[in-house]
């Protein structure tokens, strides 16, 4: 069971996320400073480490639209919030599968900050409003990734079994 | 059962004889493109080869494209250490299509990549930047990626689990109206579809509006299908495909024109007649908030720009020459223009657009991303309302959250700067 510490509608952009003026950072441990930057508060709080991790982010619908920046991703996954919304955006979905980052698909969600949210492997459990609502599989193709635990140890574990295969 | 054209692609790219949305797949990639992203990239890269005792080279160089464009020339250290970082692994690695802060050679990436003949129709190409859409206009399976996808395709050469995607077939009838253009059509598309419409699917063009229409009129279109959520737009290839990559990009291999199948699969169908259409505008703060142009007309504008890999051609700048010549800028408005390229800005130059834009009080800046993303170039104060023929109206695009973005074609950007405010280019300016 984790809280509720941010809610954000529909459409929500990587630009909000993660704006374009601090694209020159790029290092997955120096993205989270910046974190919905224009949101100061709860930036400042992100920044100051305040959230227990698997802490909770509510979105709507195409969370994470827009530019393909990774670091939109990379903020999210360094204070390791989980991310439920109603749907995700390709490009960034991809994103937050291959660094790890936690995803939940609730097409209904309905969740305020301050709400403690349960997860089963169907579905969210809204403890404040005891209300339950159907959790959305992540894309089937990419499950060996989440399992691997993001693209970089599964890609590492392909090139080292291709080299043992070939007995290099 | 048919094929779409993404699905010819990728049935050749697996060496398959047929595939169908839905399956899943690992694609060889032709092409694959970054920008200063790279520098994530590569640091991805690394991480991937870290403690495995084997050699980190890239897959093929050849078939790796990184072009500066974001921050060019670098506004800080930071980036230009990104830069130098880049430069550094691009001479480690012998990657030759490097395009760096060069007169002679620079541009925007979703520019240099058909006009250097890096893309080809019926491949596979993936950019570490979502307009990677941008290359379907010339018939090639073209889509965005993340850093660290990327990083596996340098070590792999191919993108692991793709779904193949369905698609959005979309038959445009009728002829252009004067003053309306590729803009007003892809504008109004994403209306109807919604920024999420189009999501983990392929918009592929058809119709006589398509076939008469400019390979940089498609690239247009294709460039802002991924604001429906596309994973890629794409229109078949065909003469006038032809025409442009041997006599714009000088490629002379034998090139692969084909269409999608008679009986191919599509998800949806969506007819739309070009002639009815008016100037659109995307309103703040989604590219799907369109209306057509008589309903904002008359919105003050304090910054117009005209560029971007959406509009920043040679015909945009011509359409935007025509009506601007022997004009002036309205003083409170300021009006920014940057060519897609540098080969654009050289032939704006020869032409004397960039006189008519400088005599005009607009400012013509170097080749790049500038004010479309806000970062080092144009960047709007709190309050400022910005028109711009880019292809993103998010907040805090342009630098500055407590700004608001209009997007527009070129016709339009042109004929509002004189007057200071959004202006029907068929009303034309004062
Ligand atoms: S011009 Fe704008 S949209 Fe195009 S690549 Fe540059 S930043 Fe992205």
């Amino acid at each position: 069971m984790a809280k509720v510490v941010f809610k954000v509608g529909d459409d929500v952009s990587t630009d909000i996320i993660y704006p374009g003026r601090f694209m020159a950072t790029v290092l997955p441990t120096e993205t989270p400073q910046f974190a919905f930057i224009d949101y100061p508060e709860f930036n400042a709080k992100v920044k100051n480490k305040e959230f227990p991790p698997q802490s909770i982010i509510v979105g709507g619908k195409n969370f994470g639209c827009g530019s393909s920046r990774e670091q939109a991703a990379s903020c999210l996954k360094g204070p390791d919030f989980v991310v439920v919304a109603r749907n995700f955006s390709r490009i960034f979905l991809q994103n937050a599968i291959n660094l790890g980052l936690k995803m939940v698909i609730c097409p209904t969600i309905e969740a305020n900050e301050g709400d403690e949210l349960e997860f089963s492997a169907e579905q969210v459990i809204n403890k404040n409003s005891g209300k339950s609502f159907a959790i959305e599989a992540l894309p089937k193709a990419r499950q060996v990734i989440i399992d691997a635990g993001g693209l970089i140890p599964f890609t590492r574990k392909l090139l080292l079994d291709t080299k043992s295969s070939r007995g290099i | 059962m048919g094929m779409t054209m993404v699905e010819k692609i990728l049935a050749k790219a697996t060496n398959q004889a047929a595939v169908k949305a839905g399956d899943v797949l690992e694609p060889r990639v032709d092409m694959a493109m970054s920008h200063e992203n790279g520098a994530l990239v590569i640091n991805q890269f690394s991480e991937i080869y870290k403690d495995t005792g084997l050699d980190a080279k890239v897959w093929d160089p050849d078939k790796i494209a990184i072009i500066f464009d974001h921050r060019v020339p670098a506004e800080s250290s930071k980036t230009a250490g990104n830069q130098k970082k880049i430069r550094d692994f691009v001479a480690k690695q012998g990657i030759a299509k490097f395009h760096d802060i060069r007169g002679d050679s620079g541009g925007i990436c979703h520019q240099i990549l058909p006009e250097f003949g890096y893309v080809r129709p019926g491949k596979v190409v993936v950019g570490t930047d979502s307009h990677t859409t941008s290359h379907g206009a010339l018939g090639a399976f073209s889509f965005g990626i993340g850093a660290t996808e990327m990083a596996a395709v340098w070590a792999l050469g191919r993108v692991l689990n793709v779904e193949v995607p369905g698609t959005i077939k979309v038959v445009c009838e009728g002829k252009f109206k004067r003053h309306v253009a590729p803009k007003d059509l892809i504008l109004h598309l994403i209306g109807k579809l919604t920024a999420e419409g189009a999501n983990f699917k392929v918009i592929e063009f058809h119709g006589p509006a398509i076939e008469q229409m400019s390979t940089s009129g498609r690239q247009v279109i294709c460039n802002m299908t991924v604001e429906a959520g596309a994973t890629s737009g794409i229109v078949p290839p065909d003469q006038e495909t032809r025409r442009y990559l041997q006599e714009e990009a000088g490629v002379k291999d034998e090139l692969d024109i084909f269409g999608p199948d008679a009986d191919a699969v599509y998800d949806q169908a969506i007819t739309i007649n070009v002639s009815k259409l008016e100037p659109q505008i995307a309103c703040p703060h989604t590219v799907d908030n369109v209306k057509p142009i008589k309903e904002v007309a008359g919105i003050k504008i304090n910054q117009i720009v005209i560029g971007s890999c959406t509009n920043g051609r040679l015909d945009d700048l011509a359409i935007a020459a025509k009506i601007l010549k022997g004009k002036k800028v309205a003083r409170q408005t300021r009006m920014l223009i940057f060519p897609a390229s540098t080969r654009i800005y050289l032939q704006a130059l020869k032409k004397g657009y960039v006189t008519t834009f400088m005599e005009a009080g607009a400012v013509v800046m170097n080749s790049g991303c500038g004010p479309c993303l806000g970062i080092h170039q144009g960047a709007l104060a709190d309050g400022d309302v910005a028109l711009a023929t880019t292809n993103r109206n998010f907040k805090g695009r342009m630098g500055n959250p407590n700004a608001e973005v209009y997007l527009c074609s070129p016709a339009v950007a042109a004929a509002s700067a004189i007057n200071g405010v959004i202006t029907d280019p068929r009303k034309g300016g004062k």
